[in-house]
């Protein structure tokens, strides 16, 4: 078994609509299940918008803190799965999945053995 | 010249790599394997003569070594290699081994360029420098990518094994492309003494035959094939005795290899009546026209000329706009042809230069052609083609 980190990549901005929310979550709600049930499930979580992001450097006079997001981009890290599967394929189903649920891309990437 | 060990070397590497990389479980391994192999040959075989069958040999030889190799490794151990050496008593699916590891170096998840030098690497077992030679780009840049390729497989998981029939359609599309490089770089050996390195085209054909028996509906998959069967059937005529180039143009037609433009024909027919048209189709079409004309003067470019039209809508690359360009130069001359043939971002490639030549000459402007002719000449680094533009370009 391999150790896969799925990540949800979403756009910067308000979060969506309730109603357009809510069958994303119940969607989500499923797959985890599912993945309970397939005995794949490791960990999930979902991240507070980037502009709740500190980041904090060791610098020669000691740490630097500055506010906001490590990248500024038009994308963000808006939460992850981290799942077991027997090899990429299972893993990218998996990912697959998400994608659909979420209508958002899904970066599949292994963890070191 | 002969090369035994060379021969070998390029008709049974790729076999020996799948072969080992079902015993091995990765394709590192696989590979030192199969060159310590090749290693021990190299010693062995000039001494006391060629095995009975050489590529049995190689693979029982790699089989050993990589067993005395996990041996060695404390962290593997008796076991594992246990496990290799009974598992290389298993009845050998050559074929399955092949598809399995073609299907692993065509994996979605790893981009074009480097499932085309894995392929190439791995079951052409083509030389890093002529598969950079064969893409146009520095060798320290494919040798980076191959090895990259290689991590991307072992460290995210990508299986070992022939997508199952669900996926078959999809995961095929880069295989069809690979496989299509592979018959290229064999019909046209990007470096060499020889013009054609058959091994490489009986085994693009070879494998491109068994995928077209797996995916029997797959209309591409079949026109591949006769793309592959029409080509390769000129092959008698395309050089002289002493290994020159003989253009389509002026070969000796009662020469090629009637039973592959037949079969090679009939699976155009067959594919036309599944009306699923795709760019190896078309291609294959454009071959089949070439195929029925008894003779150069009666090729219908009208009909080829359509066909590229055609094959432009769907795949609109420079290359194509090339030889698009070559069939619009047969229908309404060079001037038009080579208005559109300039324009293109092809400097470089010698086929590019070879048309261009050949256009020039055609509208009397032989001081340029003749330079182009030398500029084709030291594009490309196959010695017979070489020989055949340095000829071309005294003529003017």
């Amino acid at each position: 078994m391999k150790t896969y980190l799925l990540s949800i990549y979403q756009p910067d901005g308000p979060a969506p609509e309730a109603a357009v929310l809510e069958p994303i979550m119940r969607g989500l709600a499923t797959l985890t299940k599912d993945l309970q049930d397939a005995g794949a499930f490791v960990f999930s979580a979902g991240l507070c918008p980037p502009d709740t992001a500190t980041v904090v450097r060791s610098g020669a006079t000691g740490a630097l803190v500055t506010d906001g997001p490590f990248t500024e981009g038009k994308e963000h890290l808006g939460g992850f799965t981290v799942i077991q599967a027997p090899d990429l394929d299972a893993a990218l189903k998996w990912g697959e999945r998400m994608a659909a649920v979420t209508t958002l891309p899904i970066e599949v990437r292994p963890f070191q053995q | 010249m002969t090369d035994p060990i060379g021969d070998v070397h390029r008709a049974e590497y790729g076999r020996a790599v799948a072969v080992l990389t079902r015993y091995l479980g990765d394709l590192d391994l696989a590979e030192e394997a199969v060159q310590d192999a090749f290693t021990v040959a190299a010693e062995r075989w000039p001494r006391e003569g060629l095995p009975p069958s050489p590529a049995g040999w190689i693979i029982t030889t790699a089989r050993n070594r990589a067993v005395d190799r996990l041996r060695r490794e404390a962290v593997r151990g008796e076991k594992e290699a246990e496990a290799v050496r009974m598992r290389g008593d298993e009845p050998v699916g050559d074929h399955e081994d092949l598809l399995r590891l073609i299907f692993t170096c065509c994996h979605p998840a790893l981009r074009q360029e480097a499932q085309v030098a894995l392929t190439l690497r791995l079951l052409g077992g083509l030389s890093t420098p002529a598969i950079a030679a064969a893409f146009l780009v520095p060798e320290p840049t494919m040798a980076q990518r191959i090895v990259r390729a290689k991590a991307k497989i072992r460290d995210a998981g990508i299986p070992y094994r022939v997508p199952g029939d669900d996926e078959l359609a999809q995961r095929v599309q880069p295989v069809l492309a690979v496989l299509y490089l592979i018959f290229n770089e064999g019909y046209a050996a990007s470096s060499g003494p020889a013009l054609t390195r058959d091994d490489l085209c009986t085994e693009a054909i070879r494998l491109t035959r068994m995928l077209a028996g797996l995916m029997p509906a797959e209309p591409e998959v079949q026109g591949l094939l006769a793309l592959m069967l029409l080509i390769a059937a000129r092959r008698p005529a395309r050089t002289t005795v002493d290994g020159a180039l003989i253009r389509l143009g002026d070969q000796d037609r009662s020469r090629w290899d009637r039973a592959l433009v037949e079969e090679g024909q009939a699976i155009v027919r067959s594919c036309v009546q599944l009306s699923r048209p795709g760019p190896y189709q078309i291609q294959a079409a454009v071959n089949a026209v070439h195929s029925i004309a008894p003779t150069a003067p009666a090729t219908d470019w009208a009909a080829i000329l359509t066909l590229y039209d055609q094959l432009m809508a769907v795949t609109p690359t420079a290359v194509v706009t090339l030889n698009r360009a070559v069939a619009l130069a047969e229908v309404h001359g060079p001037a038009p042809a080579l208005e559109i043939v300039d324009r293109l971002p092809l400097d470089g490639y010698y086929v590019f230069h070879t048309v261009r030549a050949e256009l020039l000459s055609a509208l009397g402007r032989a001081k340029e052609a003749t330079a182009e002719f030398e500029r084709a000449a030291g594009a490309t680094g196959n010695e017979a083609e070489r020989a055949y533009l340095l000829r071309r370009s005294r003529l003017g």
